[in-house]
């Protein structure tokens, strides 16, 4: 009986797509409780209501059914791409529940595997650098290859071509000559593995063919169709030291698979995150001076301005997924908390992965979302 | 993984190695959404350890089935999004090609 009430007091401020327009939510919650449900409310002091309700039956007493069905999930669920380039991307993601996001989200940070330098055999380095920086900036490089091509290497594996990628650094600044820098694109990629022997007690570099070196490939990963025509390249560009007039690095750097959750350098993302859809309401009508007021404190410009007519002015949302909940409007004075109403959209997720470069973003978050079924998958194994 | 309690099947602890929030949040959201579901909840029980114990309660079905049924749902969900993920992302690179970068006006 409180239907209509209920929709129209939820959507008395007119957002442009709200999910409480769906025509399939699940019917005869009273407004109050729907709003808790489905929103952030952002006071001036904290923002209240942050929890999602999951239990299913947390309304049984109201005849509603909380519970998300998997055929209602199907109905509901969207996504819309809003960005895609090589390395970066934002979508939306409509009608998830956050433990799902954040599930997605933990995976592309930590539990998606790259290739990055592990091991660097350090020969000669008389740059200001010392060796075990030096070895850090270099593991930290973004390796241009798709992960899905080579295997983990456990303890007791010798590296081989499958698992390991072989880059060799030899750089130095002659001396009278300004000073150097270097960068990723000196690393020499080595198809045939390690040059360096593995006897030899004094590291020199001497280039051999048949005696031990710290990796046997059995054969040339540039022989490898996949790798024939496309070389594996570290990000190029990227400052690794810089040389004076004399100074000499001679290194090998062998790189490994590996998962974020070891180290950071093996996380495929520069970061990835989301955040809820900003919704903006004015309760009340903004007019004239207050309009004005309003326009001119939002940083990012969520406001603009309408003319109605005999030259009174009135303000509206415009851009609401812009606000970043700075709060600054709900400063301006006592009676402005009362006027505008800032919430977030509990299952509106703006998702946003920025790649290093191994894989592009929509590969990443494809195989993030294979990783959580495999994990369902190993516990359903487990469990038969 | 173990499987605690024997006596009385529909009350189980189920210890989960090399998991951790990732996949027992999701999974406690799936099982709260059963409705054979009384109790559900995880715990790690120290964060040096890649453990997780995940506690099930339910009405009189075996919780080891619900449990099993838990994870199903959460994997066809996410098969669910991955399809509508993999269908927005191939739209938005064709329709991309056509109309520049006027894609936030379509509602
Ligand atoms: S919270 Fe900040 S960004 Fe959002 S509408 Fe208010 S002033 Fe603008």
């Amino acid at each position: 009986m409180a239907e209509k009430n209920e929709k129209k007091q939820v959507n008395e401020g007119k957002g442009k797509f709200s999910s409480l327009d769906l025509p399939d939510l699940p019917k005869g919650l009273p407004p109050q409780l729907e709003f808790q449900r489905t929103r952030v409310l952002c006071n001036l002091d904290a923002p209240i209501h942050t929890d999602t309700v999951m239990y299913g039956g947390a309304y049984a007493s109201m005849g509603v059914d909380n519970s998300v069905q998997l055929d209602y999930f199907r109905q509901k669920f969207r996504v819309e791409v809003v960005r895609l380039t090589k390395d970066d991307m934002e979508f939306d993601l409509i009608g998830i529940d956050p433990s799902i996001a954040n599930a997605f989200r933990r995976i592309l940070i930590a539990e998606l595997p790259t290739m990055a330098i592990e091991k660097v055999l350090i020969a000669n380095n008389t740059s200001v650098i010392q060796d075990e920086v030096l070895a850090h900036r270099l593991g930290l490089i973004p390796i241009m290859v798709d992960p899905r091509l080579f295997e983990y290497i456990s303890e007791n594996d010798t590296n081989n071509e499958k698992n390991t990628i072989v880059y060799k650094l030899h750089v130095r600044c002659e001396r009278g000559a300004p000073r150097l820098t270097v960068k990723t694109n000196e690393l020499k990629w080595l198809p045939n593995g390690s040059e360096l022997l593995l006897d030899s007690k004094n590291s020199d570099s001497n280039p051999t063919s048949k005696p031990r070196t710290y990796t046997s490939f059995s054969c040339s990963q540039a022989s490898l169709p996949k790798f024939a025509n496309n070389p594996i390249n570290p990000m190029p560009d990227i400052t690794i030291a810089r040389l004076g007039p004399g100074q000499e690095i001679e290194l090998e750097a062998h790189a490994v698979k590996g998962m974020g959750k070891t180290h950071a350098k093996w996380s495929p993302v520069a970061t990835a995150w989301y955040r809820m859809l900003p919704e903006v309401v004015l309760l009340e009508d903004v007019e004239d001076e207050d309009a004005e007021k309003l326009v001119n404190t939002c940083p990012v410009k969520v406001f603009d301005i309408e003319d109605i007519g005999n030259g009174k002015k009135k303000a509206t949302v415009a851009r609401p997924r812009a606000c970043t909940l700075c709060r600054e409007c709900l400063r301006i004075g006592e009676e402005w908390e009362k006027r505008v109403s800032l919430r977030r959209i509990k299952d509106h997720f703006i998702f946003t992965i920025e790649s290093t470069g191994a894989l592009p973003p929509e590969v990443l978050f494809t195989e993030a979302v294979k990783i959580l079924e495999d994990k369902c998958e190993r516990v359903i194994t487990e469990l038969s | 993984m173990e499987h605690g309690a024997f006596g009385d099947q529909s009350n189980a602890t189920f210890s989960l190695t090399e998991e951790d929030h990732t996949l027992a949040n999701a999974v406690r959201f799936t099982l709260n959404q059963d409705p054979r579901v009384t109790f559900c909840g995880y715990s790690i029980p120290h964060p040096s350890d890649a453990r997780v114990n995940i506690r099930v309660q339910t009405t009189g079905d075996p919780a080891r089935e619900v449990l099993k049924d838990a994870c199903q749902d959460l994997m066809l969900m996410c098969q669910h999004v991955r399809s509508t993920f993999d269908k927005a992302v191939a739209d938005f690179k064709t329709s991309e090609r056509g109309q520049a970068m006027n894609i936030d006006s379509e509602e």
